[in-house]
């Protein structure tokens, strides 16, 4: 087996105990894999559970039952039945995470927060800041604004810095949750190409995006989140 | 936050062995067990009461357990029960690998004396004796605690309350413990200041590769600062995991309550 992500089976449902401990199915029977070089798109409507599959896979949310198998260092590792330690080093060194959100660092720079991923995995901080300062350039993020932290910056822009800072490690497996959601069409087009990309250099992706042209651009693959509707 | 360095390492610093505490008939703490590894920091959340404090002062060998131990590794390697170290041991470890961060700075700080020498103070127990290089290091650790040296010379009395906290937290670090344990530290400061703080606490933890048990019962101090959390409620931890697994999917009815208690800014 030579997949990247391999799920089998995953099930999820949340109990609301404050709600009198009503069940929520979110989705049940999940099973898909994603090779390497692949984007595979994730598609349904709003509700669907795209994104719970998605931070499955991250060990975000936990499994009910099933298998999130992921190709870890070489070895697979089930990340519903992991350690924590486990699930933290999958995510330094194997699984990448851009959300549509900033969690805004207070006080860091722009390029600091974008060059965190490189330096946590031991490259140089002046290496690390070049790197960012590129991504953050074909990005359209002015020169001027790197070194403020970027809590106080539009929507559009802290999430130009997510993706930069999602797209900056060589981390094998990325997953994107809305990556272009609200950016302008040059700025659509490059992440377009930035997927490309990871593409060429063997990196799985997972992806939801809503914008039909930007998924048929990036997706290989569509899998359709609604055939794993959870029976209620 | 950042996971530098994290947990590569496969003996774990701290193991707690189904601890429990009882005051007379009060169950303050029931049949804890988990393992801290080097660089990790653990977060204990639940509301007052709920024995995290209680739990604190049995991990750091305060309080004597009613039942169950604590082991420490030692800086040689060997991990030693913490109920069989000699009193003298025991302030050692105090002093040097440990540090403890107070809510209350005053508790943990020698008011009166100045800046300097309540830095100055943890680097002499541990057997400096050079006035310079002492008062140098002290310097430097305000420095990094981003306390204006020309303050060296006074004392935290007449601190304000985010610049007594940095200060405690210098004292703590100066002998590079591997270990801080933290009782609500950002407690009772404004906003503001403890945004500062826990930027401050954040790198600082990430750069030494600290191991750091946290008791808060501010969730969003759990966020930014911890790999793990364990939820207490009436002296038993009920839910434990990733601090962001425990924060977005909470499991339990007691967890999903603490969780949907935020209020969103």
């Amino acid at each position: 087996m030579t997949a990247m992500i391999d799920v089998t089976d995953a099930k999820k449902t949340f109990t609301m105990h404050l709600q009198g401990g009503i069940e929520l199915p979110v989705v049940s029977g999940v099973t898909f894999h994603v090779d390497p070089g692949e984007c595979v798109v994730l598609s349904g409507p709003s509700g669907a559970g795209k994104s719970s599959i998605l931070k499955m896979i991250f060990g975000n949310y936990r499994c009910d039952s099933g298998r999130i198998g992921i190709r870890h260092r070489g070895a697979v590792i089930d990340l519903a039945s992991a350690e924590p330690r486990q699930v933290l080093n999958v995510r330094r060194s194997t699984i990448g995470y851009v959300s549509q959100f900033l969690r805004a660092v207070p006080r860091v720079a722009t390029i600091d927060v974008v060059a965190e991923p490189l330096i946590v995995n031991g490259i140089g901080r002046p290496d690390a800041q070049a790197r960012a300062g590129e991504l953050l350039h074909r990005l359209n993020i002015p020169e001027r604004l790197w070194q403020l932290p970027p809590a106080t910056f539009s929507g559009g822009e802290q999430q130009r810095v997510n993706i930069a800072r999602g797209f900056i490690s060589d981390l094998p497996i990325l997953l994107l949750d809305e990556p272009t959601a609200s950016l302008d069409a040059a700025n659509r087009s490059v992440v377009v190409e930035l997927v490309a990309e990871k593409k060429r250099q063997g990196v799985a992706m997972v992806a939801i995006v809503h914008d039909d042209e930007i998924r048929h651009l990036i997706a290989d693959r569509i899998v359709d989140v609604t055939s794993f509707a959870a029976a209620a | 936050m950042a996971d530098q360095d994290l947990l590569d390492n496969d003996e774990p610093l701290l193991v707690a062995k189904s601890l429990s505490k009882s005051f007379g008939r009060i169950a303050a703490c029931r049949d804890v067990s988990f393992s801290l590894y080097p660089g990790e920091v653990l977060a204990i959340v639940g509301e007052s009461g709920s024995g995290k404090s209680t739990l604190l002062q049995l991990l750091s060998g305060q309080l004597a357990a009613s039942a169950g131990h604590v082991s420490y590794r030692m800086r040689d390697g060997v991990a030693r029960d913490l109920a069989t170290l000699g009193e003298a041991e025991r302030r050692f470890l105090f002093r040097t690998d440990w540090g403890f961060v107070h809510q209350d700075p005053a508790q943990g700080l020698r008011m009166a004396v100045s800046a300097g020498a309540n830095v100055g103070e943890r680097l002499m127990a541990v057997g400096w004796n050079h006035y310079g290089r002492i008062r140098d290091t002290a310097s430097d650790w305000l420095t990094r605690v981003e306390i204006d040296t020309a303050r060296i010379d006074d004392a935290p009395r007449t601190y304000s309350g985010g610049m007594r906290q940095r200060l405690q937290i210098a004292r703590n670090l100066v002998t590079e413990p591997r270990l801080v344990f933290m009782d609500e530290p950002t407690g009772g400061l404004d906003v503001s200041v403890q945004a500062r703080l826990l930027d401050l606490l954040r790198s600082l933890v990430a750069e030494l590769h600290l191991a750091v048990i946290i008791v808060t019962h501010d969730l969003a101090v759990a966020r930014l600062l911890s790999h793990r959390v364990m939820v207490m409620k009436g002296g038993r931890v009920i839910e434990t995991g990733l601090t962001d697994q425990v924060l977005d999917d909470p499991r339990e009815p007691y967890t999903q309550l603490l969780v949907s208690s935020i209020l969103p800014p």
